[in-house]
């Protein structure tokens, strides 16, 4: 629980639990705060907008595309994103097919490319409800599926990693690579979202 | 698509119907519950993996288990399933969790 | 049920998804960052599995388990796991915590502290 700005709270448990283990382990060598520094720097470095790269340029180069169907971690990398130890898989959503990704067991998520991953898709509600009733949990995200499409749940339960290739949203041809980028969001990503081209014209970002 | 080197030759191919095992050890288990007993289709094989069982008991989980994606129909897996009737879930398998 | 272990909640009743998210703290990202580190993805020697932590995240007691936040699940099973593991006993944890928390973490402490002891 955050305090209130400008009130300190005493460390709580796990605080505590998180400074002594730190120490200990730098004491005996096995980790120094540098090392710490540098892992959390690494991890800041990564996210959604990563994933978002890698689908507008499928979307605009098909060979680009058959080659991230074909393997995520690859492709990744072929874009310069270092993903060690990620064994990723793309799943194609189509007019007849949509995607959603969870973990139930736990939280896995393709972090070394999209970076920590949602409060929400690590919590009980998600976890247990997406398998077994997954056209209303998406509805509760705001995505209401005809139900005509083919709903594939991925349960991320062994050594695999999924990332959503969405749909490209029509209206956008001609559109550059960055520009289709700003459309996928990490819900996206996940599958309890499309891209949508916003109502209102975004002021392009520095 | 490339298979990665086995450890052990792998039992099944794509397209093979294959059924969960129904158990309820004890340990650290990547089968989940859900899925156990049921029936799917091979859509993948995914190469051969340490097995994440022993892996947590601080073993090697040597040799590597062969690792399936396989697809359930979700109406075969939840009763009174709403939904299309061609929804499916996806898991990943290990071959010993497979039925012989 | 025994057979069914609390984290393996695939298909269990449960409430509505709701988009909750906070900015992660400097303490959990550290969590994160150890654990990164110890499993070796960072380059390091290997101290653990993350099959390790999951299994100590997997025997929290449920009530704690729901209770608890992602993190703090991971506080405590990560250093269960180096506990496991022989590279800390629970005699040097034990004072460890002690002097961190003598060393008074905030500049308002809840309790004063009686000398000589």
């Amino acid at each position: 629980m955050k305090p209130a700005a400008g009130r300190y709270a005493p460390y709580n448990y796990f605080q505590l639990m998180e400074v002594s283990l730190r120490e200990l382990l730098v004491e005996k060598g096995i980790v120094t705060e540098d090392a710490i520094a540098g892992a959390m720097a690494a991890m800041r470095a990564r996210g959604p907008e990563r994933g978002a790269a890698m689908v507008a340029r499928a979307w605009t180069d098909p060979a680009y595309k058959a080659r991230l169907l074909e393997s995520g971690s690859r492709a990744a990398e072929e874009l310069g994103f270092e993903v060690p130890g990620l064994r990723l898989i793309v799943v194609e959503n189509t007019p007849a097919t949509h995607n959603v990704i969870v973990c139930t067991l736990c939280s896995c998520y393709p972090r070394m490319l999209l970076g920590l991953p949602p409060e929400w898709y690590k919590s009980r509600p998600y976890r247990s409800r997406v398998v077994r009733e997954p056209r209303k949990v998406l509805a509760e995200f705001g995505l209401e599926l005809p139900a005509r499409v083919q709903l594939r749940v991925h349960d991320s339960n062994a050594d695999m990693r999924y990332m959503v290739l969405p749909m490209r949203p029509a209206g956008t041809e001609g559109w550059s690579e960055a520009r289709l980028a700003e459309l996928v969001t990490r819900d996206c990503l996940i599958g309890v979202a499309v891209p949508k081209i916003p109502k209102n014209p975004k002021t392009r970002k520095s | 698509m490339t298979v990665e080197k086995m450890g052990t030759v792998p039992l099944y191919n794509v397209g093979d119907r294959i059924r969960v095992r129904k158990a309820a050890p004890l340990g650290h288990i990547r089968t989940p519950f859900y899925i156990r007993g049921h029936a799917g289709v091979v859509e993948r094989v995914c190469g051969a993996f340490p097995n994440p069982e022993e892996l947590a008991q601080q073993r090697d989980g040597l040799p590597a288990r062969p690792l399936y994606r396989v697809r359930f129909r979700q109406r075969d897996v939840w009763p009174g399933y709403r939904g299309n009737p061609a929804d499916v879930i996806e898991l990943e398998i290990f071959q010993h969790w497979i039925e012989a | 049920m025994i057979e069914r272990s609390h984290h393996d909640m695939g298909g269990m009743p449960a409430g509505r998804a709701r988009r909750t998210g906070h900015a992660y703290d400097d303490w959990e990202l550290r969590v994160d960052a150890m654990m990164m580190l110890l499993v070796g993805v960072m380059g390091g020697e290997k101290r653990m599995t993350v099959d390790e932590l999951r299994k100590n995240i997997e025997s929290l007691p449920p009530a704690d388990y729901d209770r608890m936040g992602y993190y703090e699940r991971w506080v405590i099973s990560l250093t269960q796991t180096m506990i496991q593991r022989g590279v800390i006993t629970t005699d040097e944890l034990a004072r460890k915590l002690e002097q961190v928390q003598k060393r008074g973490l905030s500049p308002f402490s809840r309790r004063k502290r009686k000398t000589g002891r």
